[in-house]
């Protein structure tokens, strides 16, 4: 091993294979949350540290590499990733979702179907889905070992008690394989359907609380409900206002100082490249 | 008829200090077991032993279990024992907090067992949960409401009802009424009594108080320093008590 590749992609080797241990772990038990020793990375906890490490020892310099927050890649978060892996791994960057070998994301799966080959990095605050009901990691951890999942239901029955339905809209916890109950990091519920039977492989890094896990190609992952309250994708009722799409996650987004409004597609790059395909929405000049 | 609970032989040591000792008795489908002592005597230990939350130095303590038959859940897997935990074996603490989740609506709190069974109908959990509610004396208006805005009595029937939404078969309390005031104590005994009768529930129900055993107990054991020193049917046992440590026991009781 040459002195230049000792430092690529940021960590050393020794530390990579750890984290890749950690990932194959993962890859093999789906769902299940691989305690790793998390090092100091050059931004702060928050900052995606978790994804940044994961995405460090599964990067090769073959690769390329986009990075999305809240879908978008042009957000300083995004920026900044991106760059740190073009500087420390030298690989190519993008912001196609079709072109990419590894994306890194927070908040949302790309609207583009993803493919055999490809890698998801989730970036994850809170790994531990039980927690709001039950704060003790030693009790947490022999839940989920006894598969002891009431729990997650009684989440689910107070949202219905006190808002008429299931209001949980991001962090929409969701089984694997009928086994572990996993909380899909905070992307937006609509994107949970994309989670399941997915050629891509997915890989979750929560930096700060130093747990990885990971959905192999093709998992089967269901999301929480009841037989009463089924669980629903659910968006904004409006197409994109620029490009028309009717199936994409949206944002609201003001757009002159009355306070005029509009919804747009939450993927950027979804968006503009159906605008290069000539798809118009009613609010595009 | 085989028992419903067995317990045989069971000691648990604090280093030097007995915690309890050679203990043994059983309890038939439909009875209620009245365990009394003053702190120190070793009830408490002893029902922590038998419900699983310690571990005991010697004996055993067998459930007729559904599935198999008599089993030494002393023995049991953890998986099983926490099982059991949460479909034929109940728990209710003395203190409410220690068994009420604080930050889940009185409709949570009871309807958790049920979905930790399997439950997934929102609505079926629902009605059972006002259903246990109105049982308790609990006003439907406070099914959303969580317990933290509840009087401790209020708090201590909602673990009652949490304890009992899924029909277990046994029912361990510890000290139910203890620190609530006499009247509310009066109100939650006569409850527990109804409960009792109506559900044919088989409980073991520790206390200092014998009032709480009068009322509810069928047999009663007496506990000093770790020793069962008397045990029988609690009239017999409270009307003409054998044990001088049971005559000091009730003439405390008398000459209030
Ligand atoms: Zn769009």
């Amino acid at each position: 091993m040459t002195g230049d590749s000792y430092n690529f992609a940021y960590l050393d080797e020794q530390t990579k294979r750890m984290i890749r241990r950690a990932i194959l772990k993962g890859l093999a038990v789906p769902g299940y949350q691989v305690p790793f020793a998390s090092r100091e990375m050059p931004m702060p906890y928050g900052w995606g540290t978790g994804g940044v490490q994961v995405s460090a020892a599964v990067l090769t310099p073959e690769d390329r590499f986009k990075v999305i927050d809240q879908g978008a890649d042009d957000t300083t978060n995004a920026v900044s990733i991106r760059s740190f892996f073009q500087r420390t791994a030298g690989v190519e960057t993008t912001t196609a979702t079709e072109e990419a070998t590894v994306i890194q994301t927070r908040h949302r799966i790309p609207e583009a179907p993803l493919g055999e080959g490809q890698i998801l990095v989730y970036q994850v605050p809170i790994p531990e889905p039980l927690r709001f009901l039950e704060p003790r990691e030693s009790e947490t951890r022999k839940m989920h070992s006894l598969e002891e999942y009431g729990l997650m239901h009684v989440k689910l029955y107070e949202d219905i008690s006190r808002h008429g339905h299931i209001a949980t809209s991001y962090a929409y916890p969701v089984k694997v394989e009928a086994r572990y109950v996993m909380d899909p990091s905070p992307i937006p519920k609509f994107d949970n359907p994309k989670l399941n039977d997915c050629p891509a492989i997915q890989l979750f890094g929560a930096g700060r609380e130093q747990r990885i896990y990971a959905l192999p190609p093709y998992t089967r992952v269901t999301s929480l409900d009841f037989e009463d309250h089924p669980f629903e994708a659910t968006k904004a009722d409006h197409p994109c206002g620029l490009c028309g799409a009717g199936d994409s996650y949206l944002d609201e987004v003001i757009v002159d100082d009355a306070g005029g409004r509009m919804f747009v597609c939450s993927d950027t790059d979804y968006c503009e490249s159906r605008q290069r395909q000539s798809h118009r929405g009613k609010d595009a000049a | 008829m085989t028992p419903l609970l067995s317990v045989q032989g069971v000691a648990k040591r604090y280093g030097a200090q007995i915690g309890c000792t050679d203990v043994s008795f059983d309890l038939y489908p439909g009875e209620v077991m009245g365990i009394v002592g003053e702190s120190g005597s070793g009830k408490s230990t002893l029902l922590n032993c038998m419900a699983g939350h310690l571990s005991p130095d010697a004996g055993r303590v067998i459930f007729d279990t559904r599935a198999e038959g008599p089993r030494d859940t002393l023995t049991m897997s953890e998986p099983e024992r926490r099982m059991l935990g949460r479909t034929d074996w109940a728990f209710v603490h003395q203190h409410a907090r220690d068994g009420l989740r604080m930050g889940v609506s009185a409709g949570g709190n009871v309807g958790e067992r049920l979905m930790a069974v399997g439950a997934r109908h929102y609505g079926d959990i629902r009605h059972k949960a006002l259903d246990w509610l109105d049982r308790v004396e609990i006003d439907a208006g406070r099914v959303d409401d969580r317990p933290t805005t509840f009087s401790g009595g209020m708090q201590q029937r909602l673990q009652i009802a949490r304890n009992l939404v899924t029909g277990p078969r046994l029912v361990f309390m510890d000290e139910p009424t203890g620190g609530l005031d006499v009247s509310v104590q009066a109100r939650l005994l006569d409850l527990l009594r109804g409960l009792v009768r109506d559900m044919g529930l088989s409980a073991i129900i520790v206390t200092h108080d014998l009032a709480v055993v009068r009322l509810l107990a069928d047999r009663l054991m007496v506990m000093k320093s770790g020793h069962v020193v008397e045990a029988g049917l609690t009239d017999q046992v409270l009307d003409d008590p054998q044990h001088a440590y049971t005559q000091l026991l009730v003439s405390s009781v008398l000459q209030v």
